[in-house]
């Protein structure tokens, strides 16, 4: 089946066109440019797989957490797509692409949350198929969930960032360090494929990004 | 010609089906109004929230209402702003993918060429060239109109527009946020010529508007007198009194400095009802037409951008497919049609 995967939750613009048997990417490094990209680098793709929309068995993207504005980007990309050619859509955790990505077994990924906070989850891969250890959190990084036992990939802009302090509170854990692995949209298809194949895929309506930090602002009953 | 139209400037998510023969076939809205009133106001981040939550849902609602499928549609209209940037960027990321799956051009839709067009989805519409009194949260303008894209600035406000003045006094006076149809309300309730309120720049000779030292004005009443429902119904009818005699006034001037005969009132204030009446009544003891909008199309809507990108097919955005927002961007940068 033939998936396309989009990812916008970081500065990067990330696509990818898997098809049996080989991956298309595009990676563009696009500062606040990804709505200008997005359309284009996707059109450039099909026409070099010589494919339309409608020769896809499903549309995947990031869902979060991110950047709020970068994932509505990529989610109404995906709704967009998905609502005019008639295909299913999959929200795939950015988290989760990090620990698909890490080459690992066991991952615990953090994203940079800004304001002194990290986005969190850990995986842990059990008979081919990734497990949720930790749910995916907002923590300082002083306070992440605890994990059990050594072996685990540390991944994400979180450790660039809050890198002293997690390593920290792993003390003895983490094998090895990836900070710079981002959720590229290769790894948000081979999560998607099964997805897709199981025919589990959500309609358009039901693509919605998983933003974790949801306390945005104060009602006026909060306020003191 | 078939055009979708989708706005998400600010609180509403709106989308309409607009036909190039048949007229307006479907239009439905969501409004964020109970959503941001429990904050005093308008939060942009859970705008956009919201906005990406609507917009499939109505897009097939509309399009069912009008009978139709999404592969009749031959165009989409999607607001590109001004407005708030990331509540903005949903409707263009939709419209955009949308107009790409469907094979179909895109155009980015001034919001306020909306608001300023919206009259002309009425049944008797209004010939070019007209005045036009903009009233919304956001502008105070009377604009001349020489035809779509044509647009001269008479006059505008100095300081808050409009929309804003009637929700920061509903404010003061302890009514809920958006408080101009609460506070047009409780005017209704209050005695007409108990308090007397300054007609800020009535006489200042242009067509400028200032409305920042109304409030004031209100809240030193509102200290003065007791917090009794009768005061606060009397102070809200001096302020609606004032603010609605200024902006017919200069309205009219307007009319009568240009010799143009036509008067086009637009935007969420041009809901209110007294300043319906009193503008109805001295145009019409002048000679001069004045065309409203239906009620719903005064606040923000699809119908509007729908419309407004229906007189630009011109401007179709046929092969780029790239996609942008602007957060600011002046009327008088548009291209005549
Ligand atoms: N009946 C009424 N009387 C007075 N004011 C009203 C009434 N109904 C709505 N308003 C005011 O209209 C404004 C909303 O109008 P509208 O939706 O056109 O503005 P906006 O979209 O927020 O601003 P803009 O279009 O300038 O960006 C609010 O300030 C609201 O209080
Ligand atoms: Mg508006």
């Amino acid at each position: 089946m033939n998936i396309l995967a989009l990812d916008t939750s970081t500065e990067y613009c990330f696509l990818a066109l898997r098809l049996d048997g080989k991956t298309l990417v595009r990676d563009v490094l696009a500062g606040q440019r990804h709505s200008e990209l997005l359309l284009p680098l996707l059109d450039d793709m099909l026409a070099e797989a010589g494919m339309r929309l409608t020769d896809l068995g499903g549309i995947a993207f990031g869902n979060g957490p991110g950047s709020f504005t970068g994932l509505r980007i990529a989610c109404g990309v995906a709704q967009g797509l998905a609502l005019g050619a008639g295909l299913p859509v999959a929200g795939v955790s950015t988290l989760l692409a990090l620990a698909e990505g890490c080459g690992g077994e066991r991952a615990v990924a953090c994203l940079d949350a800004r304001m002194g906070e990290v986005y969190h989850a850990a995986y842990e891969k059990r008979g081919g198929e990734w497990q949720t250890v930790s749910e995916p959190g907002l923590y300082a990084p002083g306070s992440v969930p605890s994990l059990d036992g050594g072996g685990w990939v540390a991944c994400g802009s979180g450790f660039a960032q809050h890198g002293e302090e997690l390593l920290e509170r792993y003390a003895g854990q983490v094998a090895r360090v990836d900070a710079d692995l981002l959720p590229r949209a290769e790894f948000i298809a081979r999560l998607a494929a099964p997805v897709f194949a199981a025919g589990r895929g959500a309609d358009a309506a039901e693509a919605l990004p998983l933003y974790i930090r949801d306390k945005v602002a104060l009602k006026t009953s909060e306020r003191i | 010609m078939l055009t979708l139209g989708i706005e998400t400037s600010c609180d509403e998510t709106g989308i309409a089906l607009y036909h190039g023969e048949r007229g307006l076939l479907a239009h439905a809205l969501h409004s964020q109004v109970a959503m941001h009133a429990e904050y005093g106001g308008v939060v942009p981040e859970l705008a956009s929230r919201d906005h990406i939550r609507r917009i499939v849902p109505l897009i097939r609602e509309t399009v069912k209402m009008a009978a139709c499928e999404l592969s009749d549609v031959d165009a989409i209209a999607y607001t590109q702003g001004p407005g708030l940037a990331g509540a903005l960027l949903v409707g263009a990321s939709v419209a955009a993918a949308l107009a790409y799956a469907l094979n179909i051009p895109t155009l980015g839709v001034h919001h306020l060429e909306g608001h300023l067009l919206s009259p002309l989805l009425e049944e008797n519409p209004p010939a070019f060239t007209f005045i036009a009194l903009l009233v919304s949260g956001g502008h105070t303008q009377l604009m001349e109109v020489g035809g779509v894209g044509r647009y001269a600035l008479l006059g505008e406000t100095l300081d808050d527009a409009a929309g804003e003045a009637f929700d920061k006094t509903a404010k003061l006076l302890g009514l809920g946020y958006p408080g101009g149809p609460a506070l047009s309300k409780l005017a209704e309730q209050g005695t007409p010529g108990r308090f007397k309120l300054p007609r800020p720049m009535i006489n200042s000779g242009d067509l400028n508007f200032s409305f920042s030292g109304l409030k004031t004005a209100v809240l030193t009443l509102a200290r003065k007198h007791a917090p009794d429902e009768a005061s606060r119904a009397d102070i809200a009818r001096a302020f609606q009194e004032a603010i609605v005699e200024v902006l017919t006034v200069k309205a009219l001037a307007a009319v009568q400095q240009t010799g143009h005969r036509r008067l086009v009132v637009a935007g969420g204030v041009g809901a209110n009802r007294q300043l319906r009446a009193q503008l109805s009544g001295a145009a019409q003891r002048q000679g001069i037409d004045v065309y409203y909008p239906k009620l719903e199309f005064c606040t923000d809507n699809g119908a509007m951008i729908a419309f407004a990108g229906a007189q630009r097919l011109r401007h179709l955005n046929t092969q780029d497919r790239r996609f942008n927002v602007r957060a600011r961007w002046e009327l008088n940068q548009l291209e005549a049609v």
